[in-house]
């Protein structure tokens, strides 16, 4: 016999390619395909954990623009703006005429008929945009040759069917989950009522009968081998949300909580014997497979996409959009230097006298809640790190049945850290009672609900306050309860996790994360470790705001065990004799930083010793202040606020917003982010960047041969990144590729949302969350000399593939000879600024406050609200 | 004191019109258009209602004003104000305040800001006709309003597949709760010998006079009245639509099927008691009805996994024990009932996505994995979970029963061949014209056959035009023809007299010119209008929209066109023994909306068909 099985490469796919011929028959490898079908879907997991991904995650071995252009020429989705987009983006001034110029000449060669050549194809030449899928052809047929809508027949029950399967918590009567997962679970059922989910016997039969196999199933419903991939692409992807997370849930079935067994593979099989049941029903049972009245075969999916001319305008179309950017930043991070070097003399080190440092997540929101903390108190010091601060474990509140995971999603700890006892009541909404959803005890409910219903509306509109139905990010830890931090005896074990962390351990986690941000002498007495989080109501992806270092969870336990770790008599004792000096004089606090409340929380300030106690009052006033001006600044873009009020009042209404169940913006996310600045904090203090960088504090100084700094862009590619494309996918094709708008969102069973009763499950980010954010991608700016920020990204291929792939733009900044290095193609070329000089603000709250609101959530209208480069003149 | 019975449906009209001339980006007044007038409304109506109080609180009736009189029939709006107007309008006013304030911020920058206000509007109005309404007449004129403010909500993404489906879907089913309205509102006609008001019908005594030898006619009138009520209200067998309807924001599927609109069938039910207390087999079936619901929805409602589908079916389910209340004449019980769950259920429906985090939050401390899981089912319970799952596939059954055999009617007319078809259609309306027009020289006896047959010509033709699926001009311009054999078919009916024909065939005539040219102009853009798919031409045409939608409405005889009372006087005209007419006709008008909006939606609603800008999933 001979079977040829041909394994198929990542790189290239072919339909034919998971044929193998047997006796000169065609056989499909089924679960083969439904393998690389997987790797396609939204990698989704269920939505009480929101985790920032690259949408396309299964095109990052190819190069970016090819990689969109494919993914869009098979799936049909819009891949970049449209073209009229950027053409007004163009007309407006927001894509830069000289950026556009330098643009077409690097990639086209310099050249005065080339140049206008392009120019014209960009600016003028009309093209057919219209963007027909390769999915869904195959499939098509079954209305072209039966007149049959099988997706109309199918999917309402079949969506129901898995939904319910999967439901956590929402319907009171579940169904029993049988141990061989789903199919076998709906055989049990099937085989135990006195109804049907089947219209017609042959598939109840034929799921009943004993050898059942999908390649059966296929046999019947498509016929022909060689078509059987393209079907259950097609089939799949017009359902892509509920095929994603049945594929999620089987990879991690422990990422629900009430874990279910299910199997894409069960999945498909079912869809397949509805669609039997559906085609027995109206077309009786003899009709012919598909396969056998396709005349021709549609066009493989994964076959060749040629370039085009348009694809070419729209790539330097792209480019320049990103570089109208990028350049002004790189413009004003040059100004800046220079005028550093002319106003303090270059070298100079910090100001000796510090008052306090505080290091903050590396999140963009951040961003300006830093460069406020420096404007209100001249003497502190700020620093940004990943937000789990390079301490990873598992949390078990108290009477939690649950681990939570509070590091970045790829790492598996192998920590739990637990609160310690205290009796602490867990608050209650009575409203939320499944209890009104019966007959009963439902009547009795409303009527006596009802009224306070009405009640509980108005207080709702007029007085919004935190209540237990409101996710609120200072809830994820009772500061009043001791955590078991220190590991005393490695026995001390739970669920295979050792209980807290061992002093060797602590010292080299307080060591890495010291090293990484350069903060290695000069010590404040009082160092803040500032955790963030986001508290929202009636927002199902309130996980989407919260750390994303601390897999979409708020960072207060991190940052509070950090806190303990750093204070730790024995912990500062090894790291002295390594080299890392930390006074007694300094003392670690941990915090957290509300970013849509605008709030902070200080946690075990009460163990300060009296002075430090003075000292931390003075610098609570600090962070108030820093707060009020922190609100000021995010206000200027939620219509509700006048931001012109005063501070006070400005912040309360911020707090009123984070509490409001009508405001489907509590805060806008990562929405507008754009940069990640690995290096001091001198190459970016001083500039106006509208909080649009991942500020990671890195100091090439203390690490000359680059071993930290591969540790330090380990994370980079992959979280801001993950972050930014997101971001960036769900902009540009909001239907296809992000949540649609929130507001007609209905959940489904605890894990998900989607339109509706019967819509297909809605993955990526809703439109509120999108709507200001420009679609350009990530600009890496590493301060340290090319060749060593090539090395530490070339550590794994996985991390190089985003470098090298162009999924980020990288910049290596050489810190003595103050040039830019942009990296392309394996290798550095210097870039030298085109804008000649950016704008100068002597009031950051001014500026932010005078800037005009988007008039529409247009591009074109919402662009004009991301405010350029300033340089902030001191005074 | 009548005399303000008026402002409280002229305000939010006037709301209506003022917000019409906002433009589109302005969401500020717009936003305060709705909460004014909205707010003022619930001002004067707390006034009203104390006042009210003080003088006793006895029934208020005033005859508004009379559209169209002549010595057989009085075409009057009228108003009524007693405790069950009080009720239905205050706990109206104040969701419609809370719901207007959440929105205000709830749909900042949504596309289609202006729509949303603009329906809220319509609704609020359509509404307060409803619950003022002193005759059937009025009650059906917001009846109707209400409807279609139903539509243009459920498909309120219109580029979406999913919404403009049940958007049809929702106003389909809702048509036949019109139309038994109309036929209730026929047989009443003949009952009484008069256009009765609510007023006359409370008199102690004043129903009890007729029954004797109107029996069956008032059973007729209560089975149409109960089934009109059982459609509004999602009751079984039409619960499926509710769940279904939740495709708009949040907070319009909070005012539409959580609260105000899917309670309007109690409303109906004791508007219309003192019509039916005496007949013990309606109210049989109301309670039956009732029953019968609330244990269904419950058992759905047990297996929803979806926030927004449980909060549905336990909504229905209350309702369903309100009908039992209204039967057994606990109207007081059934009015706190009423407000209960519609506060309740509109809370639930607007707080319904914070659902997740709290229950998630909850799970996270009390749940203890695998045990519900391990419980092994009864067969009964399986069956229940099962049927719950289809729910009852009461969504089906409706397809099966009420759509498909029209649609397998319309098809088979499909099979005469057009020329044949358009020659057979001229000659036989020509030839009705001619007969109209020496209806004096034919014998009685073809005279008496012509409603009929010109009244089934009529029918035929609107289901040719339900199941075209050809060219969307084609249905139009059948649906078109169809009423002119409709008008036929009554005119042939003595006593017309041939300005009341006029009124109507205006109406129609108005909407047929604009419709063709709007239909004309999208097909002249690539020659492609055909009703086999979605379209999606509000994208790129959204006036043209506005146009054919417009058209649509008016054809269809919608409730600010002449076609609207023509409708109401040509059924007046029916005789009380022509059933064959009033079935005809019936089927017509129904299908006629259904398919004119259908055109509508084909044409310019769901997924656009250009590929050229991001384009929702069908799924979505």
């Amino acid at each position: 016999m001979s079977t040829q099985n041909n394994k198929v490469d990542t790189t290239v796919h072919s339909a034919r390619s998971k044929v193998y011929h047997s006796d000169g028959k065609a056989v499909a490898d089924v679960p083969h395909i439904l393998h690389e079908l997987r790797h396609y879907l939204p990698s989704q997991t269920p939505i009480k954990d929101f985790i920032h991904h690259n949408s396309l995650h299964a095109y990052q071995h190819m190069k970016f623009y090819e990689a969109i252009f494919k993914a869009s020429k098979i799936f049909g989705f819009q891949a970049t703006l449209q073209l009229t987009e950027f053409r007004e983006l163009y007309a407006i001034g927001r894509i830069k005429n000289e950026v556009l110029e330098h643009v077409i000449e690097g990639r086209k060669g310099k050249g005065g008929v080339n140049l206008d050549t392009w120019r014209d194809r960009l600016l003028r030449k009309s093209y057919d945009v219209n963007n027909t899928p390769r999915i869904g052809q195959l499939r098509a047929e079954w209305k072209n040759q039966y007149q049959v809508d099988l997706d109309n027949l199918v999917q309402p029950l079949l969506f129901r069917i898995v939904c319910s399967y999967l439901d956590q918590g929402i319907s009171l009567h579940k169904v029993s989950s049988h141990d061989d997962g789903f199919l076998a679970s709906i055989k049990e059922l099937e085989q135990n009522s006195f109804t049907s989910f089947f219209k017609t016997k042959r598939a109840k039969e034929l799921l009943l009968s004993d050898n059942l196999d999908c390649r059966k199933l296929l046999q019947i419903v498509v016929g022909q081998e060689e078509y059987f991939e393209q079907y259950l692409f097609d089939q799949q992807f017009t359902h892509q949300g509920w095929s994603g997370i049945v594929a999620a849930v089987e990879d991690s079935p422990h990422t629900l909580m009430d874990s279910r067994k299910i199997s894409l593979m069960d999945f498909v099989m079912l869809e397949l014997l509805l669609e039997i049941d559906a085609l027995d029903h109206s077309l009786g049972k003899d009709w012919e497979p598909l396969g056998d009245r396709v005349e021709a075969p549609p066009v493989d999916l994964f076959a060749h996409v040629d370039t085009t001319e348009l694809q070419e305008v729209f790539i330097l179309w792209q480019d320049a959009f990103e570089w109208s950017y990028y350049d002004e930043v790189l413009s004003g991070m040059q100004q800046l230097k220079t005028r550093s070097i002319e106003t303090i003399g270059e070298g100079k080190s910090t100001s000796p006298n510090l008052s306090f440092q505080a290091i903050f997540c590396i999140d963009e929101r951040e961003c300006s809640i830093r460069r406020h903390v420096e404007a209100v108190d001249r003497n502190c010091e700020t620093f940004g790190s990943p937000g789990f601060f390079g301490v990873e474990f598992y949390f078990q509140p108290e009477n939690g049945k649950f681990y939570e995971k509070l590091c970045p999603a790829p790492v598996t700890p192998k920590y739990l850290i637990k609160e310690e006892p205290v009796s602490h009541k867990r608050g209650h909404e009575l409203l939320y009672t499944p209890k009104t959803h019966t007959l009963l005890e439902g009547t009795l409910g409303t009527l006596s609900l009802g009224f306070m219903a009405a009640i509980r509306l108005f207080q709702t509109m007029f007085r919004p306050r935190m209540s237990p139905a409101i996710s609120n990010a200072f809830s994820h830890m009772n500061k009043k309860a001791p955590l078991v931090i220190e590991n005393r005896d490695v026995n001390h074990r739970e669920n295979d996790l050792q209980v807290g962390f061992t002093v060797p351990e602590m010292a080299a986690r307080v060591e890495g994360l010291l090293r990484g941000i350069g903060m290695v002498k000069d010590f404040a007495p009082l160092v803040y470790v500032m955790a963030h989080g986001s508290s929202s109501a009636n927002n199902p992806h309130h996980s989407a705001h919260d750390c994303g270092a601390c897999s979409g969870r708020p960072g207060s336990v991190n940052a509070r065990v950090f806190a303990h770790m750093a204070n730790h008599r024995e912990v500062r004792n090894i790291l002295k004799e390594k080299g890392l000096a930390i006074p007694e004089s300094t003392w670690f606090v941990g915090a957290m930083h509300d970013t849509a409340a605008d709030q902070m929380d200080f946690y075990d300030a009460d163990i300060l010793d009296d002075e430090k106690k003075q000292a931390h009052q003075v610098n609570l006033v600090a962070f108030e202040e820093a707060l009020d001006r922190n609100a000021t600044e995010r206000s200027r873009r939620f219509a509700s606020i006048n931001t012109k009020r005063d501070l006070k009042k400005v912040r309360k209404d911020i707090l009123d917003r984070s509490v409001s169940m009508f405001e489907p913006r509590p805060e806008l996310g990562h929405g507008t982010n754009t940069l990640c600045i690995v290096g001091n904090r001198d190459i970016t203090k001083g500039l106006f960047l509208d909080r649009r960088a991942f500020l990671n504090s890195y100091d090439y100084r203390t690490d000359p041969d680059g071993s930290v700094l591969t540790g330090v862009m380990r994370p980079i590619g992959l979280v801001c990144g993950g972050i930014n494309l997101e971001y960036y996918f769900s902009r540009v094709d909001n239907h296809k590729l992000g949540a649609g708008t929130k507001l007609p969102h209905n959940i489904m069973g605890l894990f998900g949302v989607a339109n509706s009763s019967d819509g297909d499950l809605r993955p990526g980010l809703p439109v509120q969350m999108i709507e200001v954010h420009d679609p350009v991608r990530l600009l890496i700016v590493v301060e340290h000399q090319p060749e060593i920020v090539l090395k530490s990204i070339q550590s794994t291929p996985e991390i190089y593939e985003w470098y090298l792939n162009e999924w980020v733009h990288l910049i290596a900044l050489h810190p003595g000879t103050n040039k830019f290095h942009y990296f392309k193609n394996g290798e550095f070329t210097i870039y030298d600024p085109i804008t000649p000089e950016v704008p100068a603000a002597d009031d950051i709250l001014k500026l932010v406050t005078d800037a005009k609101e988007m008039e529409t959530n247009y591009i074109v209208d919402a662009t004009v609200e991301n405010l350029p480069v300033h340089l902030v003149n001191e005074s | 004191m009548q005399q303000f019975l008026q402002v409280f449906i002229a305000l939010p009209l006037l709301g209506f019109v003022l917000s019409l001339f906002v433009p589109r980006k302005k969401e500020r007044p717009l936003s305060w258009i709705a909460m004014g007038t909205v707010g003022a409304h619930l001002i004067l109506l707390t006034a009203f209602i104390s006042a009210w109080l003080i003088r006793g609180g006895d029934a208020l009736d005033i005859k508004q004003f009379i559209v169209y009189e002549s010595p057989s029939f009085e075409f009057a709006i009228d108003f009524y104000f007693d405790r069950i107007t009080a009720v239905y309008s205050w706990v109206g006013d104040v969701i419609m305040l809370l719901v207007v304030l959440f929105s205000r911020f709830y749909m900042h920058r949504e596309a289609g800001f202006k729509r949303f206000f603009n329906n809220i509007l319509i609704f609020f109005a359509a509404y307060h006709c409803i619950i003022f309404s002193g005759n059937f007449e009025t009650f059906f004129v917001g009846w109707e309003l209400l409807g279609i403010c139903s539509f243009l909500l459920i498909g309120f993404y219109r580029d979406r597949y999913l919404p403009v489906k049940n958007a049809l879907k929702v106003i389909s089913i809702y048509r036949l709760g019109d139309i038994c309205l109309i036929i209730a509102l026929w047989l009443c006609h003949h009952i009484f010998h008069a256009n009765i008001t609510f007023s006359q019908l409370n008199l102690p005594g004043f129903v009890q006079e007729y029954l004797p030898g109107n029996g069956t006619m008032i059973l007729l009138v209560g089975i149409m009245l109960l089934v009109g009520a059982a459609v509004k209200s999602g009751q079984f067998p039409f619960s499926s639509w509710v769940p279904r309807a939740m495709e708009g924001p949040t907070s319009s599927s909070a005012v539409f099927y959580g609260s105000l609109s899917v309670h309007i069938g109690v409303f109906l039910l004791l508007r219309t008691y003192p019509l039916w207390q005496d007949v013990t087999a309606i109210k049989i079936m109301v309670i039956v009805v009732g029953a019968v619901t609330a244990l269904v929805a419950t058992a759905i409602a047990r297996v929803q996994p979806t926030v927004k589908t449980q909060i549905a079916y336990s909504s229905l389910a209350q309702i369903g024990l309100m009908f039992i209340e209204v039967a057994l004449g606990w109207h007081i019980l059934a009015l706190i009932h009423f407000s209960a769950n519609a506060f309740l259920r509109t809370y639930q429906l607007l707080v319904s996505p914070s659902v997740l985090s709290y229950l998630i939050h909850d799970m996270f401390f009390s749940f203890t994995p695998g045990q519900a899981a391990k419980k092994k089912q009864s067969k009964l319970g399986n069956s229940l979970y099962m049927l719950g799952i289809k729910e009852w596939n009461l969504d089906f059954f409706q397809y099966r029963f009420l759509w498909s055999p029209f649609k397998w009617l319309g098809k088979q007319l499909n099979r005469v061949p057009a020329g044949i078809a358009v020659t057979g259609v001229v000659i036989v309306l020509i030839a009705g014209i001619v007969m109209f027009a020496m209806k004096e020289e034919l014998p009685a006896e073809v005279i008496t056959y012509m409603p009929i047959v010109f009244a089934g010509i009529g029918c035929l033709l609107v289901l040719r035009a339900f199941a075209e699926r050809g060219s969307a001009l084609r249905a139009f311009i059948l649906v078109a023809v169809a009423q002119c054999f409709i008008t036929l078919s009554i005119s042939f009916n003595g006593d017309v007299p041939p300005h009341q024909i006029l009124i109507f065939l205006s109406g129609i005539a108005v909407a047929a010119i604009t419709g063709v040219v709007g239909l004309n102009r999208i097909k002249r853009i690539d020659n492609d209008i055909s009703l086999n798919n979605f379209h999606g031409y509000a994208y790129e045409q959204p006036r043209w929209a506005v146009v054919v939608l417009i058209s649509c409405l008016a054809m269809a005889g919608l409730p600010f066109t002449p076609t609207f009372l023509g409708i109401d006087l040509l059924f007046t005209h029916i005789h009380a023994n022509q059933l064959a007419v009033v079935i005809f006709t019936s089927i017509s008008f129904l299908f006629i909306e259904i398919c004119l909006l259908r055109i509508y939606s084909r044409i310019f609603l769901g997924q656009h068909k250009k590929p050229y800008h991001p384009i929702a999933y069908k799924s979505s």
